[in-house]
């Protein structure tokens, strides 16, 4: 029997990322095939060229043994490729039945749609989806689970024998993900291949069939479901080739606590995470993407509203309830989109290092004194080895790692000596990074408190003392650093999903 | 409990809903407002005259609502306006070709602009506020340019006039005079009001403006949709050319700046969103009618015009707040 899907030596590029290297996938009629991988292996990628989103820059396409190309998302609809995008693509405004059609509606003479015939169709869907949803309904009107379902309807509605399921399961909870398991498991009956990208293991194990691995975009392996351990399937996410050079863990016994978080709340991104850091130490958050450490980042900085905790700073609890408040308090946050929340790209080195302390530098009536703004951009500079050809120099035009660098200066002049780096090296190239590595270890040497969230776990190993390890909202785990801990134990930690009965006691 | 897709509004009754509903009350309490105050208020000559005033802006604010719904703006609608008016001059007058010739020519021209914004937008990715703005100067010379900066009359063309201030209505039923141009505008609003709810441009017109990008990964032509709700909007800018120049019986071709204001704010009283994906037809002729009425009403009063423009000013203040409110409130 011939696959219904086959993928081989599939190459992408993007400016400066070589997304997918040779990378292949196959998959059978009624089969479960979950795709597996750490952040940025390459899987979204890799169904996105399947299902015509990107054009991949080499390799072959096969559906139902045919070679095909899949130049835009309607060819793919014709192909019989329905994909679930991980952010629904929904328009909330329009109904369930107007979004499920959107693009196909029944239409009669002149243009004019056939209301009628879209809601019963949208209906019999529905119906043979053994789900109830009123076709009528506008989409902001139902919740993540049921507008799931809406998606997975519209894939279904153009005769899908192909269904990729981009982590379906990120916004729901343990009764919608049976729900939906229920769903997955009729259409497999029905000899519907299912694509299904998850990183929570005890989901893969309970719907996949088989279980295929990427890592750094290239093919890794292809296991049964029911009989690999989850160690297996862990190690061959992160790989062993990965050198990790060995941590100096400092002695901290007798420093003080700079920061202390008790019981830090909100909704289901934050459940009752509780740590402390001391002053020299680099405590390393580790976790997949969603498990709530940019959340934990942005609650401490006031950045977003907490439900319920305390921030303790140096022993003295502070309220923290803008980015102000915590600014004040010593704590400075270097967001992981610099671009975006760290600089203003526009301006020179000069005005960006003294942008959080304005008013140091201005005089009685605000005039800027420009001498003392040059002195301190050079004084920085030279400290952190900026490579600027001057202090006038706009910040956009500098790399990533001297940008980045700019951002330390920021919140060093600011006398911030509690550090929480997100995502510290991302876009930053591979030379650069071990330089603000080293900056970061300095920086910790001289006393202040750092905390560094990091997706990529060498990262998280080469720098942290400690290491916590978030899952789902949830402090799953405090490591130790250096050689004693793998990534495997911390990938254990990451993907503990308790969730599920906690919801059901809620 | 009927079954009827009719009994959808009673649940769904959303945020633009309400906000109709918010700006017909507004309109009811000022029409009784107005009477009360002024007995010359109510008079069927004054009705008329604020239904006439309505014409020209109600038309180019279906026109903006189009736009609008799809999460765009168009601030070209008053000088196109103008230019189609213009281009109408030049057929008609200049020209000396048949009436039936100007009408055609002068909406056509309006397709043809709109089309234009509708590329640079769609095709060229220049944010719709840029690019219409762009277009809105270059009508403006242009249409001074053609017509050498000096109105361009109608004399010559007997029956131009007639488009907008003669009256069909009036024909049959002589106690009620509507003039065309009002006509025109009910009609348009109707024609429009179904184009929106029941064919494929206006599901596409809330589709986009909702989200354009599921829209195009659902394998939607978006950009040609875009470009056709764009020429659909300046064809619409060119029937509201003939209706100003046959009221005015020339082309005026310094009037038009201004215009695209007053039709935005009927939109926003109106309750579509500039955020994009709902309005209606409905709300924006309900706005206009609240500008019409309010200045109508002002003048009665003897309020000076420049407070007029200060009270409009801030009844789109008020709406859209009162909206914004609503909207914080449905979220929470």
């Amino acid at each position: 029997m011939t696959d219904l899907v086959r993928l081989t030596g599939i190459e992408k590029r993007f400016p400066g990322v070589h997304a997918l290297r040779q990378a292949q996938f196959d998959l059978r009629a009624g089969e479960v095939h979950a795709l597996m991988g750490e952040n940025g292996a390459g899987k979204s990628t890799l169904m996105k060229v399947l299902s015509g989103i990107y054009q991949p820059d080499g390799g072959r396409i096969e559906v139902s043994g045919q070679t095909v190309t899949v130049p835009g998302p309607r060819a793919a609809q014709t192909l019989g490729i329905g994909i679930i995008h991980q952010e629904l693509a929904l328009m909330n405004d329009l109904t369930v039945a107007q979004n499920i059609f959107i693009g196909r509606e029944p239409r009669r003479s002149f243009g004019r749609l056939d209301e009628a015939r879209l809601n019963a169709d949208a209906a019999a869907i529905f119906a043979q989806m053994k789900v109830t949803i009123d076709p009528r309904a506008e989409v902001h009107s139902l919740s993540v689970a049921k507008q799931q379902m809406v998606e997975i309807a519209k894939a279904l509605s153009f005769n899908s024998r192909i269904l990729i399921m981009d982590e379906p399961t990120a916004a729901l909870n343990e009764a919608e993900t049976n729900e939906l398991f229920a769903i997955i498991r009729r259409l497999k009956s029905e000899g519907v291949g299912v694509v299904y990208i998850s990183h929570k293991m005890d989901e893969i194990r309970r719907i996949s069939d088989r279980v295929t691995v990427m890592r750094d975009g290239a093919y890794v392996g292809t296991v049964q479901a029911a009989d690999t351990p989850i160690e297996t399937i862990i190690s061959m996410m992160v790989g062993r080739d990965l050198e990790t050079l060995p941590v100096e863990i400092p002695d901290l016994g007798a420093a003080p606590v700079a920061l202390e978080v008790r019981g830090l709340r909100r909704g289901r991104a934050i459940r009752d995470v509780s740590f402390a850091v001391k002053r020299g130490e680099i405590l390393g958050f580790a976790g997949l993407m969603g498990a709530g450490r940019t959340e934990v980042a942005r609650a401490i900085f006031g950045a977003d509203p907490r439900e319920g905790g305390d921030i303790i700073v140096h022993g003295r609890p502070v309220m923290v309830r803008s980015p102000r408040d915590a600014v004040a308090a010593g704590i400075g946050y270097l967001s992981e989109d610099r671009k975006h929340f760290g600089l203003a790209l526009g301006l020179d080195v000069r005005a960006n290092v003294a942008m959080t302390s304005l008013a140091r530098f201005r005089n009685a009536i605000g005039v800027l004194n420009e001498a003392a703004l040059e002195a301190t951009a050079r004084r920085y500079i030279a400290q952190l080895a900026i490579r600027t050809p001057s202090d006038r120099q706009e910040v956009r035009l500098l790399s990533g790692g001297n940008q980045q660098k700019i951002v330390i200066a920021k919140w060093l002049l600011r006398d911030c000596d509690i550090l929480i780096f997100d995502e510290p090296t991302r876009g930053i190239d591979v030379g650069a990074k071990a330089e603000i590595y080293r900056l970061m270890q300095g920086l910790a040497a001289e006393g202040k408190a750092i905390i560094v969230i990091s997706s990529e776990l060498p990262e998280v190993l080469r720098l942290s003392h400690r290491i916590a390890v978030m899952c789902e909202g949830r402090l799953t785990g405090i490591l130790p650093g250096g050689p004693g801990t793998s990534q495997e134990e911390i990938m254990r930690l990451a993907t503990v999903r308790q969730g599920a009965v906690e919801e059901a006691i809620a | 409990m009927t079954t009827l897709p009719a009994a959808a509004p009673a649940r769904k009754a959303t945020s633009g809903a309400q906000q109709k509903l918010l700006a017909f009350a507004s309109l009811i309490v000022l029409l009784i407002f107005f009477s009360v105050a002024s007995p010359n208020f109510l008079q069927t000559s004054n009705i008329l005259a604020i239904l006439q005033a309505t014409s020209v802006n109600g038309v180019l604010a279906i026109a903006a609502t189009l736009v609008i719904i799809t999460g765009g703006i168009d601030l070209s609608v008053g000088t196109l306006m103008t230019f189609c008016a213009v281009m109408a001059g030049v057929i008609l007058t200049n020209a000396g070709m048949p009436l039936p010739l100007g009408v055609i020519g002068a909406i056509a021209i309006g397709v043809i602009c709109g089309t234009i914004s509708g590329v640079l937008i769609a095709k060229m990715k220049i944010p719709p506020f840029i690019a219409t703005l762009g277009m809105m100067l270059i009508l403006k010379g242009l249409s001074l340019v053609i017509s050498g900066t000096k109105p361009i009359y109608f004399n010559d063309t007997p029956g131009f006039s007639e488009i907008s201030t003669g009256s069909l209505i009036g024909q049959v039923f002589p106690s009620v005079p509507v003039p065309n141009g009002v006509l025109i505008l009910f009609v348009l609003a109707l024609v429009i009001g179904y184009v929106l709810n029941r064919t494929v441009l206006g599901r596409y017109c809330f589709a986009l403006g909702s989200n354009e990008e599921a829209v195009r990964l659902s394998g939607v032509n978006t950009d040609a949709w875009k470009i056709a709700i764009y020429a659909l909007a300046g064809g619409i800018c060119g029937i509201a050319g003939l209706i100003i120049a046959s009221r005015l019986n020339s082309a005026q071709p310094a009037l038009g700046l201004g215009y695209e204001l007053d039709a935005i704010a009927a939109v926003v009283i109106g309750g579509t969103s500039l955020a994009g994906g709902r309005g209606s037809i409905l709300g924006t002729m309900i706005g206009a009618l609240i500008m019409a009425v309010l200045l109508n009403g002002l003048r009665i009063m003897s309020v000076a015009q420049e407070w007029q423009t200060v009270v409009t000013g801030g009844i789109i203040i008020a709406a859209v707040y009162a909206d914004m409110l609503r909207r914080r409130r449905a979220a929470s």
